[in-house]
């Protein structure tokens, strides 16, 4: 049901380094999972509504009222590296 | 009786009476805790803060309690036990945090979790893993294992957790203590490191129901920060639930006493059943059909969900940040690829992987969207019974705790185990999970009483007539005899 | 750089326009949605997505997207809700932007645009909410990226041409238009340079007659209008010339390199992006009642292009004239107060006025039009059609007018700049320069009329510009006649 490339693309597409090791346990991990789930492919849900939200909540908002921010060295507090009141990160290659 | 050992309700009661004070209190448990958490480990972090000297007449309970390591609390590490957070100090507190703060509650510590609350057994904590008090080779439950431990082991006076497919109840259940997942809406979510959006709920694990209950009362009610948070009033639940249970009906469904299901934990039931019956309570069986299909759509929305919810944890704001030695493909994608490798545990791993794939293109339809329809089948069966009865009981999971490493190296053998807890999550319904004996070998067992949305009472109610007619909840681990 | 044939090839464009809208908080915090302020000075736990926190909607910012969203004659769907856009970039703090997906808030819109054979209409797919993503600054020095928080959270609407567009005029007309409208319901600011109005284009060619749609390219990092129609120019043409050579068009992302006037494909190595949609569990749907949308609507200004055609039927513009006036709601406004109930000046002199002299002095002097006293401005105008202030004068006392705030009869006083209406003083300034002028003066009594022009300019200056030039050029004429 899932090979070991599937896994290496769901890797990259979640931003995880797996070794090789890890690859393969996951794609049996996965394999196993998976189909356990596909018991759900049983149910003829073709007329059924999906639930998203179990509570019938509409319309949550709030008034458009300024409320104080964190003050920059409060919020850079949690930064790993920040530089001149900007969080830093490594280049970005566009 | 010392001190660290009564509920919160008794100690309310000294506290206004003068009879002793929050500093005794905490003095009491803290000279426990250096003696007993060596060997339970429920705690990740003690909190050095003292109690003020003298309390306000706000201050209407001011208790210790144990927290989560998944809530946030201004200014202290918040890790929900995960390396990839290490270091990580939120600069605000969590909506129940801040209710607690208002009654005067004292923070003891962080209790122990399976890392990001994936897990039933406690034992995927970057922390290590925290004993069942009860039997130390055996698992606490999960995730909100390190919580219902303190609580047992009576290294708190009760604690709050989370649950998104049972991590309340049935870590309660395997310590015997009282837990509960309230209404999905009753209690914020502000300040909760999510797992499950849809599924995650705050709740108190407490030595008793009437703690129960008094710390729901506390934690409940609407907050404007969470949009899914719904303005219904919070009752008086520690009034409310001493109204005799009399003329109740309550389902029994049949899909939870198949084959799989304990014989002790059966037989502690059904004599549980003959219990309430005695007090006027009636019973029946019912159906909740799709309950076959619960484990598997959990698994499917809930890792969705969690698998966006974790896609923060890049290493770019907080937390952990890591760099591989060499270059594999750009210097960001690689931070962020290694970050994520040394920062996750394997079942943070499994599930991120899981929900980003039923998520993916091609998938969505066959998986999640499959898995959002089975959800609406499983929350009307709920909607069904409840219109007829007022209650359904089952055990709270099929076996007492299990040993550790048992079921560690088996995800699909771990995921079985919560199948009487989940239903409840999928259905935003609220339960309680309530001592109610022992299997031969000492470990408790426990009893789930599930109810309507926004009916905690009648669950209170079930709950409290029949722990007042039994000695469970009296009960002590055997180290603490 | 030489261009391809014209005719063998249609060109078909679609824009996708991020603007963002000036509520005072930002869409899912109540953080300021402010520009231009230190570095993460406005930020909190919820626009920063540090863990446990919850986005709640602004109200506002619905209510604007629906304002908007009917002034392009969209249709508001009923059951509208938000979704997670999942992607990995350092100035998106979740890993996902809360966006709209398969239930966005309108569909089916349109905006009517000028074109050479008529007006045309372009039709609008979609619109929806987002919200706006942080800043990015890549520091070659010190070999890293900075990012600073205050832009994420600020209210995205998405407004989605269907690809109606075939050309880059067309493109760039419809920015235009667009860009009016908007600042009419005065819910941005619409500024291609400040970023609150972004614009993406998807274009693609194919030879007349064919019906399939060759591969597109998208083109982003335009920072103006003309920009965008510049690359979208370039564009045309490149594709044009690799299909010429046989060469197929990759489907790609282009950015517009301002300096170079090229566009450059983006070198990602990546492969396209599977952003996972689906429905945001921290936020409940939105049902929006027939009745807010019409309450919403009854707040809807008289639009650019109605407003167009009505101040040429009501007050006789003529279209250029229209156009400058509604250009600005301020101004159009302005102009239809002081028409209101004025029998005595004539409604062209007015707007001749605003669009001329007023206009010019509001933007050197930097201030508001509808602060400026509509009483003191007609009295002005009629002060120069009843002859007591040459229109030079009038301008100058304009100038002082808008800049000081002063009332004209006391600033016509000040200056002196009264016209001079004694008509003995007006026929001395003649005779002088008639005096002064003989050869002139012989030139117009050989028939030469054109020259009077010359003397007329000479008595104004005798008279440091308070004479009429009209009455002196009646002076003149009358004292050559006779001799």
């Amino acid at each position: 049901m899932i090979s070991q490339n599937d896994v290496k693309y769901i890797a990259s597409l979640a931003r995880i380094h797996l070794q090789d090791d890890e690859i393969q346990q996951l794609t049996r991990d996965l394999e196993n999972i998976l189909q356990y789930v596909t018991k759900l492919s049983s149910l003829d849900v073709r007329q059924i509504e999906p639930t998203t939200h179990v509570v019938p909540l509409k319309n949550v908002s709030r008034p458009d009222l300024v409320k104080p921010s964190l003050k920059p060295n409060i919020a850079l507090g949690i930064a790993v590296e920040q530089h001149q009141g900007a969080f830093k990160v490594p280049k970005v290659i566009e | 009786m010392k001190l660290n050992e009564l509920s919160a309700h008794s100690l309310v009661d000294l506290l206004k009476s003068k009879k002793t004070t929050p500093q005794e209190v905490l003095q009491s448990l803290h000279a426990h805790i250096v003696q007993t958490d060596k060997s339970i480990k429920a705690y990740v972090r003690l909190n050095s803060e003292k109690p003020e000297s003298t309390l306000s007449e706000n201050q209407t309970c001011p208790v210790p309690i144990a927290i989560k390591d998944n809530i946030c609390i201004a200014g202290h590490e918040t890790t929900c036990c995960s390396k990839i957070l290490e270091g990580f100090r939120p600069p605000y507190d969590a909506t129940v945090i801040e209710k607690l703060r208002k009654t005067g509650a004292i923070f003891l510590g962080q209790t122990n979790m399976d890392e990001f609350a994936f897990g039933s057994s406690t034992e995927n904590s970057c922390y290590g893993s925290t004993s069942n008090p009860w039997d130390k080779d055996c698992v606490p439950g999960g995730s909100s294992g390190g919580s219902a431990a303190a609580v047992a082991a009576h290294e708190t006076i009760w604690a709050l957790g989370s649950d998104t497919g049972g991590s309340i109840r049935q870590p309660a259940a395997f310590c015997g203590v009282v837990g509960v997942k309230p209404t999905y809406g009753r209690v914020s979510r502000y300040g909760l490191i999510a797992f499950a959006s849809s599924l995650d709920q705050i709740g108190p694990i407490a030595k008793d129901v009437e703690d129960a209950a008094l710390l729901l009362k506390i934690i409940a009610g609407y907050d404007e920060k969470d949009s899914t948070s719904v303005d219904v009033p919070v009752p008086d639940y520690p009034k409310d639930m001493r109204q005799e249970v009399k003329g109740l009906k309550v389902g029994i469904p049949k899909e939870y006493f198949v084959e799989g299901l304990d014989k002790e934990i059966k037989e502690a039931i059904s004599a549980a059943i003959e219990v309430l019956k005695k007090l006027g309570v009636s019973f029946k069986e019912v159906s909740l059909p799709h309950t076959e299909y619960a484990i598997a759509t959990y698994y499917i929305i809930a890792t969705a969900e969690a698998s966006s919810n974790l896609a923060r944890y890049d290493g770019v704001q907080y937390g952990l940040r890591c760099r591989p030695s060499k270059t594999r493909k750009s210097p960001l994608i690689d931070m962020y690829e290694e970050t994520r490798d040394k920062g996750f545990g394997k079942e943070a791993k499994r599930r991120i992987m899981l929900g980003t794939y039923s998520l993916s293109t091609g998938y969505y339809d066959a998986y999640y969207l499959q898995g959002q329809k089975v959800r609406t089948l499983i929350k009307n069966d709920f909607d069904k019974v409840f219109q007829e009865f007022d209650a359904v009981i089952t055990p709270t999971s099929p076996t007492p705790a299990f040993k550790k490493g048992e079921r560690i190296n088996d995800p699909l053998a771990m995921y079985l185990s919560d199948i009487y807890t989940i239903s409840v999550n999928l259905g935003g319904v609220p339960a309680i999970s309530l001592p109610c004996g022992f299997s031969k070998t000492g470990l408790p067992i426990g009893l789930q009483i599930i109810t309507k949305p926004f009916d905690e009472e009648t669950m209170f109610r079930l709950a409290y007539a029949y722990e007042q007619h039994t000695e469970w909840h009296k009960q002590k681990p055997p180290q603490l005899k | 750089m030489a261009e391809a044939t014209q005719q063998t090839f249609d060109t078909i464009i679609g824009l996708e326009v991020h603007l963002q809208l000036n509520t005072k908080t930002k869409i899912f915090c109540g953080c300021a949605n402010r520009f231009g302020e230190e570095p993460n000075s406005l930020t909190c736990p919820v626009c920063l997505g540090l863990p446990g926190t919850l986005p709640v909607l602004n109200q506002t910012a619905l209510e604007y997207a629906i304002k908007v969203t009917l002034a392009l004659n969209c249709q508001i769907n009923t059951f509208v809700k938000f979704d997670r856009k999942n992607y990995y970039y350092p100035d998106l703090p979740k890993g996902y932007q809360i966006s709209q997906y398969d239930k966005p808030l309108a569909n089916h819109g349109h905006l009517i645009i000028p074109t050479a054979n008529g007006p045309k209409r372009i039709n609008i797919k979609r619109s929806h909410l987002e919200e706006d993503a942080g800043k990015l600054i890549h520091d070659d020095k010190l070999n890293c990226s900075l990012v600073d928080y205050n832009r994420t959270g600020t209210p995205l609407l998405e407004i989605v041409t269907e690809p109606d567009l075939h050309s880059p005029q067309e493109a760039h007309d419809y920015l235009t238009i667009l860009k009016l409208t908007l600042q009419y319901l005065n819910v941005s600011d619409c500024d291609m340079e400040k970023g609150s109005l972004r614009c993406d284009a998807n274009v693609s060619i194919r030879p007349q007659g064919e019906t399939k749609l060759g591969a597109k390219t998208e083109l982003k990092n335009m920072n103006s209008f003309r920009a965008v129609k510049a690359a979208l120019e370039f564009e045309v043409n490149r594709q044009r010339r690799l299909i010429l050579t046989g060469e197929r068009i990759v489907q790609e992302t282009r950015l517009w390199d301002e300096e170079k006037n090229i566009t450059v494909s983006m070198r990602s190595k990546e492969e396209a992006h599977d952003y996972r949609y689906f429905p945001e569990p921290d936020l409940v749907p939105l049902t929006i009642d027939s009745k807010i949308i019409e309450k919403i609507r009854l707040t809807l200004p008289e639009l650019p292009d109605k407003k167009l055609n009505r101040f040429m039927e009501q007050y006789g513009l003529s279209q250029y004239d229209a156009h400058i006036l509604i250009q600005e709601q301020d101004i159009a406004n302005f102009f239809e107060r002081c028409t209101e109930g004025i029998e005595d000046v004539p409604v062209k002199k007015i707007a001749n006025w605003i669009i001329g002299p007023m206009r010019e002095e509001i933007s050197a002097n930097k201030k508001k039009i509808e602060y400026i006293s509509i009483r003191e401005f007609l009295m002005l105008i009629r002060n120069v059609e009843e002859g007591k202030l040459s229109n030079l004068a009038a301008k100058d006392v304009l100038s002082v007018m808008v800049s000081s705030g002063e009332n004209i009869e006391k600033i016509i006083a000040e200056k002196g700049l009264a016209q001079i209406m004694d008509e003995t003083i007006l026929e001395k300034i003649v005779v002088s320069v008639l005096a002064e002028n003989p050869k002139v003066v012989e030139q117009i009594q050989q028939g030469k009329e054109s020259a009077t022009g010359f003397l007329v300019g000479q008595a104004m200056r005798k008279s440091q510009g308070k004479g009429n030039p009209k009455k002196f050029g009646e002076i003149i004429k009358r004292r050559l006649q006779h001799g």
